[in-house]
């Protein structure tokens, strides 16, 4: 049995039949050979798959890719544009916030959404924020560090900004 | 030009050594283009479960796959008996201790899937090969397995108890080793002669790595060549290479290829040989095809090695007025169902060697039991027995300073090796060229405030809660390691590292290392080496990695050795480099080869203005046609194996502040200080990360993770992160790191000691003491890992005077942190 879902990713629309028990984590990386969506985990706990399903940071293995039928999503692979990293991607090179790469990702994704969505972001609420994305190699020292330099960029309302905006919708 | 002074100053070289550069790999993995193994798509491709054990111990009286094997999609499913039937060997342990007596320890065998019986939860039972990953999974619940259920032991003292079930009949009393250091008589006249002595039993908890990346392996065989290349997750293809051809597939080594990509965090879990990676080696040549596995997390729980679990018992002897005389340590080191690759030496080699700490302690004396239980193998795991070592010393020596109302930085400072007794031979073998451990000490307690705490005692009193601080110095020995010195203690492998940097005729450069980087940043850092010594462009220089058919060969990257071994290795490549260079400039230049002069990129001969840059030499080895060809071969390519002369060692101070709330249990860390001596540092912005994540790690263990067994069952209760507490971003602060260079490493060119796993190292025992001060105000002074909530607030029950609770006016001020401000979006 196999379910038909149409869905835009970064922007180019696909179609595919998926088997309803296959998950959006497993949906991008397998079918659509997307592999900058990581899974660290099976629980839901570890938040390396997180993705923005149209603009919200969603656990990619917490939902069946039938039931992204119709959203607008962006992964990883999907934040940069024009040859320029995202805001916070660039933070992350600055900073230091990342060593082994692998949960950078969905903690990348995690962060997009956060500094769009709250204003007065400081240490300890973003600390907070973040504890549904586990990092084993940095202590998270350099990437609250970094969510805070990318924060400060966003309410300056900087070019990069606006360019993230026009990203997230189409 | 630069100047043409023979000095230069470290940090002076733009992207040179010293420099916070930033790093070259981070574009790829921002832009969701890493390359894990995991990410691999190989046509033909086949998928891999494995069917383990739900059993801690069992026979296996019949298995019948038969059904799985006509299921939809299946390959085959492979068991123990078509493994005997092939006749491959067992996957072995990589170093022999010896036991007081002299013999050589238990070596059970250790077959990649079952045979008969299993021995712990998780052990491999069947493998299943299928079309789709869903499809394996299917099948493999079609398979029968039928189990005679066994006793189990899961703790290491219960395991060597007289009436304990028995893991391996070739093991008896389930003992593996028991092994000594030390001089026994030595101490125990030092004790003889104490003031006093304190005594303290402690549990160094068993704990998961869990790297971010699951382990993942893709295992390709051609039948034309009769060739393997084996993609795997590991911080260490060619020791991976050598154990799976000489003691499993007993096939050539030219016949595998190993290739290890980018690695998503090792911590030194990754560095072992692993069933999976030979069952897929096997079950690829099996069925044709190439296969691919990747545990899910639940796997890793039970599949990756777990780590620590000791249980110790350690006594201090002491003069009145504090200085340490003696030490004795016993541990019953669990070392799970079987011995993985490294296992035998992290208890042993890896640990004991080091209890003299940053001290002068004359005599001390160590015994270590190694038992099997029916539990996940344990081995090594960032700091790797150093951890352990400094637990048990830190702790007795704060235990020491209660009991005999010292002051806890004093009676440190009282013991230290001083910096004039460099280098310093240990009682225990190690001997330390160099370090000036007071400056760590001193410059540690000035930025934790160490004179202000009892005033914020006080405040954190009249607020309801309890403050401690904590300290720990440690010291480790790292830069693994001197071939010579792992063959005198059992070990069945080298400790060098090769480097090769090879010029291409426009004057770039590649460096092949037999190092592992898995976040730690060696394609910036090596490059700032080659950039630094020979001049080359921070953006011309290339490092290659994590391949069997393209670098000569290599040792990985574990105990911290990367930078002190493999850069040095680098540094002695880059001399051979530049000396034939000088050959070639000086035939060219027309001068004698004495007169020429290398600095920053560039051959001078003296007293001419003649001048060539590396470039320049690189083109002409490449293109010979004015060269020396009777004196030498063309081409710019030179290869170095480096073996050290001695380890580093890396140490520092760690100072952790926190406060318990007495209501709840919940720890809160307020400050962590750390100061280091990592000898001189090649870039300041990777070191500081590499200590962060440290102690992160370290403080997950103190006050968060722990592995829980159920001791009737056997069965593994912590499987998952849902059960196994992960540090979160919630739960540390931001650290507060220094270091200084002013002892440098004597023996390798770049005086680097290495700095991966010190803030591990130091950091479970500076929060363990900081928890043990606190409490200890209201008379709870022990206390195991983890200090979790439930079990703080327990041990506070214990509490022998009055619980504080906050005052009316503080609280009324209390509270008002941690909100999150304003949230617009939802």
């Amino acid at each position: 049995m196999a379910n038909k879902v149409s869905l835009t990713v970064n922007g180019r629309s696909v179609q595919r039949e998926v088997e309803p028990r296959t998950l959006l984590a497993t949906f991008l990386r397998e079918h659509l050979g997307m592999t900058g969506t990581h899974i660290g985990c099976d629980t839901s706990q570890c938040g390396c798959c997180t993705v923005l399903v149209d603009g919200d940071a969603v656990k990619s293995c917490t939902m069946f890719a039938f039931q992204a039928n119709g959203t607008s999503i962006t992964t990883i692979e999907g934040l940069a544009s024009d040859g320029r990293m995202h805001p916070v991607q660039a933070a992350f090179q600055e900073h230091h916030g990342l060593q082994c790469g692998f949960c950078t990702s969905g903690m990348v994704m995690s962060i997009v959404e956060l500094v769009e969505k709250y204003d007065g972001l400081d240490e300890a609420s973003v600390r907070e924020l973040l504890d549904g994305n586990i990092c084993r190699c940095t202590g998270y020292h350099n990437i609250v560090k970094a969510t805070l330099a990318a924060a400060d960029v966003y309410r300056s309302g900087s070019a990069a900004a606006t360019h993230t905006d026009t990203l997230l919708r189409s | 030009m630069g100047t043409m002074t023979s000095k230069r100053e470290s940090g002076t070289v733009p992207n040179g050594i010293g420099r916070s550069v930033k790093r070259t790999e981070d574009a790829r993995f921002l832009l969701g283009k890493g390359r894990y193994t995991d990410d691999l798509r190989i046509p033909g491709q086949a998928y891999i479960y494995v069917v383990r054990s739900p059993h801690a111990h069992a026979n296996i009286t019949s298995l019948d796959a038969s059904e799985a094997k006509s299921a939809s999609g299946v390959v085959d499913v492979l068991i123990g008996s078509d493994y005997l039937d092939d006749g491959l060997g067992t996957l072995p342990c990589i170093w022999q201790v010896r036991n007081k007596n002299g013999s050589v320890m238990a070596e059970p065998a250790r077959y990649p899937v079952a045979v008969d019986r299993v021995r712990y939860v998780g052990d491999a039972v069947a493998v299943v090969i299928a079309e789709t990953l869903d499809q394996a999974k299917d099948a493999a619940d079609l398979i029968v397995v039928e189990y005679e259920p066994l006793a189990a032991v899961v703790a290491g003292p219960d395991a060597i108890m007289p009436q304990a079930p028995i893991v391996h009949n070739d093991a008896p009393g389930n003992l593996c080793f028991d092994w000594e250091i030390g001089n026994r008589a030595a101490t125990e006249d030092a004790f003889s002669r104490a003031h006093h002595i304190t005594r303290l039993d402690v549990i160094n908890s068993r704990i998961v790595p869990n790297p971010m990346e699951p382990r993942s392996v893709v295992a390709i065989y051609d039948d034309i060549a009769d060739e393997y290349t084996l993609h795997t997750s590991t911080q260490n293809p060619h020791l991976v290479r050598s154990l799976l051809c000489k003691s499993v597939l007993r096939i050539p080594e030219h016949k595998v290829r190993v290739v290890s990509a980018d690695v998503g965090g090792g911590f030194g879990v990754k560095c072992h040989l692993y069933p999976e990676e030979v069952l897929l080696t096997w079950a690829a040549r099996r069925c044709g095809r190439p296969v691919r596995w990747t545990a899910d997390r639940s796997e890793t729980f039970l599949s990756d090695a777990h780590a620590r679990d000791h249980v110790t018992h350690g006594e201090l002897a002491l003069d009145s007025d504090g200085t340490f005389l003696g030490l004795r340590v016993s541990t019953v080191a669990n070392l799970g169902a079987y011995l993985s690759t490294w296992s035998a030496s992290i208890p042993t080699y890896a640990s004991a060697p080091n209890l003299a700490g940053q001290y002068t302690t004359p005599a001390i004396y160590a015994e270590v039991k190694g038992v099997f239980t029916n539990t996940v193998p344990v081995d090594a795991y960032r700091g790797a027995g150093r951890p352990e070592a400094n637990y048990i010393v830190e702790r007795l020596i704060d235990a020491a300073a209660r009991e005999m109302g010292l002051d806890r930085v004093e009676i440190r400072r009282r013991n230290l090796v001083p910096s004039a007794a460099m280098p310093y031979a240990t009682p225990l073998g190690p001997v330390y060229d160099s370090g000036d451990f007071r400056k760590c000490l001193d410059m540690a307690a000035g930025n934790a405030d160490y004179e202000g705490l009892a005033e914020r005692k006080q405040d954190a009193l009249r607020r309801g809660k309890l403050l401690g601080l904590g300290v720990s110095c440690y010291i480790e020995a790292c830069g693994v390691s001197p071939s010579r010195a792992n063959g005198i203690s059992g070990g069945r492998i080298g400790g060098f590292e090769m480097a090769e940097i090879r010029f291409n005729p426009d004057g770039s450069a590649t460096v092949f290392s037999g190092t592992h980087s898995h976040g730690q940043g060696h394609e910036t850092v090596f490059a700032q080496i080659v950039t630094d010594k020979l001049g080359v462009p921070f953006e011309s220089v290339m490092l290659v990695q994590g391949d069997t058919a393209r670098i000569a060969f290599g040792h990985g990257t574990v105990g911290s050795r990367s930078a002190a071994v493999g850069g040095s290795a680098i540094v002695v490549a880059g001399e051979r480099i530049v000396a034939k260079g000088k050959r070639i400039a000086a035939h060219i230049m027309e001068v004698d080869v004495e007169d020429v002069h290398f600095e920053d990129g560039e051959f001078r001969s003296r007293g001419t203005n003649k001048v060539m840059t590396i470039a320049e030499i690189a083109h002409a080895a490449y293109l010979p046609i004015n060269y020396p060809l009777d004196q030498m071969d063309p081409g710019l390519d030179e290869i170095c194996f480096y073996d050290p002369t001695n380890f580093t060692f890396p140490n520092g101070t760690q100072i952790c502040e926190l406060e318990i709330d007495p209501q709840t249990g919940h720890v809160e860390l307020k400050r962590f200080v750390v100061a280091d001596d990592f000898g001189r540092i090649l870039n300041p912005m990777i070191v500081h990360g590499q200590v962060h994540g440290g102690i992160a790690q370290g403080v997950g263990q103190a006050l968060l993770e722990t592995v829980v067994y159920d001791a009737d069952s056997g069965q593994l209760l912590t499987g998952s992160f849902m059960d196994y507490a992960m540090p979160r971003s919630c739960d540390l602060p931001s650290f507060e790191v220094s270091y200084h260079e002013d002892s440098p490493c004597t023996h390798n060119p770049l005086g680097v000691k290495g700095c991966g796993e010190a803030g591990t190292i130091g950091a479970a025992t500076a929060v363990m003491n900081a928890v043990l001060d606190a409490m200890s105000s209201v008379g709870v002074d022990h206390m195991d890992m983890p200090a979790s909530p439930s079990r703080v607030w327990r041990a506070l029950r214990a509490a022998t005077s009055k619980l504080p609770r906050p005052t009316a006016s503080a609280s009324a001020t209390a509270g008002n942190g941690n909100q999150v401000g304003n949230a617009h979006g939802e």
